[in-house]
C-alpha cells in the first residue's frame, strides 16, 4: 500500500496547495469588511453558483450518499434528491427577498425583520449550533479518509483540514473563499466522474449481467422497513425545507449583486447539483454489487468508505492506487470547501456579535474563525460520530425547524412578531436538538419513537410553525414599528427606486 | 408644447399670474412640462415611501402575485416528486417494474427528479421576473 499511500498523499497535497494558491490569489482583493463577509457583493452568478455548489457538496454527498445507497438501497436516493430540491424551495420563497434584505447573516435578517436583539441572539446561537453540527462530520470524515488512504491517525486528517480552512478563511474571508469553492466544485465533479468512467469501462458492458443478478435481491426495492413512509417523508421535509435555513448557504446569497442575480444563481446551482448527484448512486450500486458483506447494520466507518474501497476491489494494482488517490483528493476538496463555508458562517456570527464590540471588524472576524475551527476540531476529537450523511441530515432537521419558519413567515407574513419568532425557534430548535442529542447518546428506540428520533423533521417543523404563528397572533399588538418599510425593501425589485434606508448590517462599512 | 395651456392638474393657476411681468414665459414652460411627467411617475413610489394606503395596496398586490406563483410551483412539486413515496408505498408492482433491466424506481430517483426540479425553477424565474417587470411598469420607471 506504500505506493498507493504516496500517490494519495500527493493528490491530497495538490488539492490543499491549490486551495491555498487560489485563496492567496483572492487575498489580493480582500480589504474591507464587506469583502470579508459578503465578497462586496460583486460575485457573478456563474462563479457564485459554482461556489455555492462547491461549498454545499460535502463529505455527505461525496462519500456518505454512496455508502448509504450501497447498504440500504434506493430509499437513500432521497438524500440527493432532497439536497437538490431544497434549492428549488429556496428559490421560490427566499432567494431574491433575502438578497434584497441586505443583511450579511441570518441573525442580521432576524434583526432587520423583527427589530429585536433577543431574536438576533437566538438566531446567532442557532447558527453556531447548526454549523458545528454540520462541521463535526466533515472533520471526522477527513480523519477517516486520510487513515484509509495512508494509515495516518484520525487526528491528522481532521487537524489538516482545520488548519487549511483556517488559513483560507482567516486570511481572505468571503472574497477569496468564493473563488476557492468555485474551483472545488469542478475538482469534486472531475474526481468522482473520472474514476467512475474507468470502473464502468473496466466492467465493459457487464452492466446488464450485473443488473440481472441484482434484480433478485430485496435491496433493489424501496419502502421496505416498518416506518419507511414516515422516514421518507420526514427526510424529504428536512432536506427540502432545511436547505434555506443552512447558515452557510444563506450567507452565500448576500454575495449576489441583486435579487435577479440571486435567482439566476439558484437556477444554476440546481443544474450543477443535478449533474453531480447523478454519480453517487452509481457508486452505491457498484458498491453493493462488488463489496459483498455490506449490511445496513455496518458501522458507519465502513459504509462511508464504499467509494474509496471500490477501485481496489475492481481493478487492483497501480490503476487502482491512482483512482483511489483521485477519489481521496476529491473527498478532501469536499471537506475543505464545506468546512470553509461553515467556519466562515460561524466566524461571521461570532465576529459580529461577540468579538465585534472589542475588536475592529476584520480582526474580530479572524479571531472568530480561529475559535470556530479549533473549537470544533477539539469537539471532533472528543466525540465519536454518526454516519456522515446522517449527521449532516440532522443539521438539516434543525435548520428546517428553526430558520425555515423564520424566513418563510418573516418574508411572506406581516403578522410575525419578535416574540413569536423567538418562541418558534426555541420550540423547533429545542425539540430537534433533543432528538439529535438522543441519537448521539445512542438512543435507538424501537417502533415509531425510534423513527421520530432518527428523522425528527416531520414532527418538529410543523410544531415550530404552529408556535411561531400562534404566539405571533397572541402578540399581534407588538409588530415591529418599521414593518411596512421592511416589507417594501424585501419585495420591491431593484429597478423600482423606493426608499431602502434604515437597517445596516453590523460592521458594514459600505452599502451597495 | 403648452405655452398657453396650464398644467392639467393645476387648472386654477394661470401662467401669467405669479411671476413679474419681466420674466420670459418659455423658461417657465420648459420647467413645468418635465416636472409634470416626473411627478406623475414618482407618485406610486412616493406613495410607497410615505407608507400611504395606496402604496400599501401596490406592495400587497406584488407580494400576493409572487406568493401565489411560488405556492403554485410548490403545488406542482408536491404533485410530482412529493407523491412518489405514496405511490411507491401503495402500488407494490411499481417498485419492481423495470425498463431495460434497470428498475424504474432507480431511474426516477437517481436521475428523473432533477429535470423536473430544473424545469420548475426555470418556469418560476421567468414568471417571477415578469411579475416584477409588470410592477415596475405600473409604478413607472423611477
Amino acid at each position: 500500500m506504500s505506493a498507493g499511500a504516496a500517490l494519495a498523499v500527493t493528490a491530497v497535497c495538490l488539492v490543499a496547495m491549490l486551495t491555498l494558491a487560489v485563496g492567496a490569489f483572492g487575498l489580493r482583493f480582500s480589504r474591507t469588511t464587506s469583502d470579508f463577509y459578503v465578497a462586496s457583493r460583486t460575485v457573478r452568478p456563474a462563479t457564485n453558483a459554482a461556489a455555492i455548489s462547491g461549498e454545499y457538496l460535502s463529505a455527505a454527498s461525496f462519500l456518505g450518499v454512496a455508502g448509504l445507497v450501497a447498504t440500504r438501497g434506493p430509499d437513500m436516493l432521497w438524500y440527493p434528491v432532497g439536497y437538490t430540491a431544497g434549492y428549488l424551495l429556496l428559490l421560490l420563497f427566499v432567494a431574491a427577498p433575502l438578497r434584497r434584505s441586505r443583511a450579511y447573516t441570518l441573525p442580521d435578517f432576524a434583526e432587520f425583520r423583527l427589530e429585536s436583539q433577543a431574536a438576533r441572539g437566538v438566531a446567532s446561537g442557532l447558527v453556531v449550533l447548526i454549523c458545528v453540527l454540520y462541521l463535526l462530520p466533515q472533520f471526522r470524515g477527513a480523519g477517516l479518509t486520510l487513515r484509509t488512504l495512508t494509515g495516518a491517525p484520525d487526528w491528522l486528517g481532521s487537524g489538516m483540514v482545520a488548519v487549511l480552512v483556517l488559513l483560507g478563511v482567516a486570511a481572505g474571508g468571503m472574497r477569496s473563499i468564493t473563488l476557492v469553492q468555485a474551483v472545488q466544485y469542478w475538482i469534486k465533479l472531475a474526481c468522482l466522474l473520472m474514476p467512475l468512467a474507468f470502473l464502468l469501462v473496466h466492467l465493459h458492458g457487464g452492466a446488464a449481467g450485473a443488473h440481472a443478478r441484482l434484480a433478485r435481491s430485496d435491496w433493489l426495492e424501496p419502502m421496505q422497513g416498518p416506518y419507511s413512509l414516515y422516514l421518507t417523508y420526514s427526510l424529504m421535509l428536512a432536506t427540502f425545507l432545511g436547505t434555506m435555513g443552512l447558515p452557510h448557504v444563506a450567507v452565500r446569497f448576500y454575495t449576489n449583486r441583486d435579487g435577479h442575480a440571486a435567482r439566476r444563481t439558484t437556477v444554476s446551482v440546481l443544474m450543477l447539483l443535478s449533474l453531480f448527484y447523478l454519480l453517487p448512486p452509481v457508486y452505491g450500486a457498484l458498491g453493493h454489487r462488488h463489496l459483498p458483506g455490506l449490511s445496513a447494520s455496518d458501522s458507519t466507518d465502513t459504509t462511508d468508505l464504499v467509494v474509496l474501497d471500490l477501485p481496489h476491489r475492481l481493478l487492483g494494482g497501480m490503476t487502482a492506487d491512482l483512482l483511489t488517490a483521485v477519489l481521496g483528493a476529491g473527498a478532501f476538496a469536499a471537506f475543505l470547501s464545506t468546512s470553509s463555508g461553515l467556519v466562515l458562517s460561524i466566524a461571521g456570527v461570532l465576529g459580529q456579535d461577540i468579538l465585534g464590540r472589542r475588536f475592529p471588524p476584520v480582526t474580530a472576524f479572524r479571531l472568530a474563525a480561529v475559535a470556530a475551527a479549533l473549537g470544533t476540531l477539539v469537539l471532533t476529537l472528543l466525540t465519536t460520530g454518526l454516519a456522515v450523511a446522517h449527521a449532516v441530515e440532522l443539521a438539516f432537521a434543525v435548520a428546517a425547524s428553526t430558520f425555515c419558519p423564520l424566513l418563510l413567515l418573516g418574508i411572506w407574513w406581516r403578522g410575525l412578531t419578535a416574540v413569536g419568532a423567538v418562541c418558534g425557534m426555541v420550540v423547533g430548535g429545542g425539540l430537534s436538538t433533543a432528538a439529535v442529542l438522543a441519537v448521539m447518546a445512542g438512543a435507538d428506540g424501537d417502533g415509531l419513537a425510534g423513527a421520530v428520533l432518527a428523522q425528527p423533521a416531520m414532527v418538529t417543523v410543523p410544531l415550530a410553525f404552529v408556535a411561531m404563528v400562534g404566539v405571533s397572533l397572541a402578540t399581534r399588538g407588538h409588530r415591529p414599528p418599521r414593518l411596512a418599510r421592511t416589507m417594501v425593501r424585501l419585495h420591491a425589485p431593484e429597478a423600482v427606486q423606493v426608499d431602502r434606508s434604515g437597517f445596516r448590517a453590523r460592521g458594514a462599512l459600505d452599502q451597495t | 408644447m403648452s405655452t398657453t395651456r396650464p398644467p392639467a392638474d393645476h387648472p386654477g393657476e394661470l401662467p401669467g399670474q405669479a411671476p413679474p411681468a419681466g420674466q420670459a414665459p418659455p423658461v417657465r414652460v420648459r420647467v413645468t412640462a418635465p416636472a409634470t411627467a416626473r411627478s406623475r411617475r414618482t407618485t406610486v413610489v412616493s406613495e410607497i415611501d410615505a407608507q400611504t394606503e395606496v402604496g400599501a395596496v401596490y406592495m400587497r398586490s406584488l407580494m400576493r402575485s409572487q406568493l401565489r406563483l411560488a405556492l403554485g410551483i410548490t403545488t406542482l412539486l408536491v404533485l410530482t416528486i412529493g407523491l412518489l413515496p405514496v405511490l411507491l408505498a401503495t402500488i407494490p408492482w411499481l417498485r419492481r417494474v423495470e425498463v431495460w433491466g434497470v428498475p424504474v424506481v432507480w431511474i426516477l430517483l437517481g436521475a428523473g427528479c432533477y429535470p423536473v426540479l430544473i424545469a420548475l425553477a426555470v418556469a418560476y424565474v421567468r414568471r417571477a421576473e415578469r411579475n416584477e417587470r409588470n410592477f415596475h411598469d405600473l409604478v413607472g420607471p423611477r
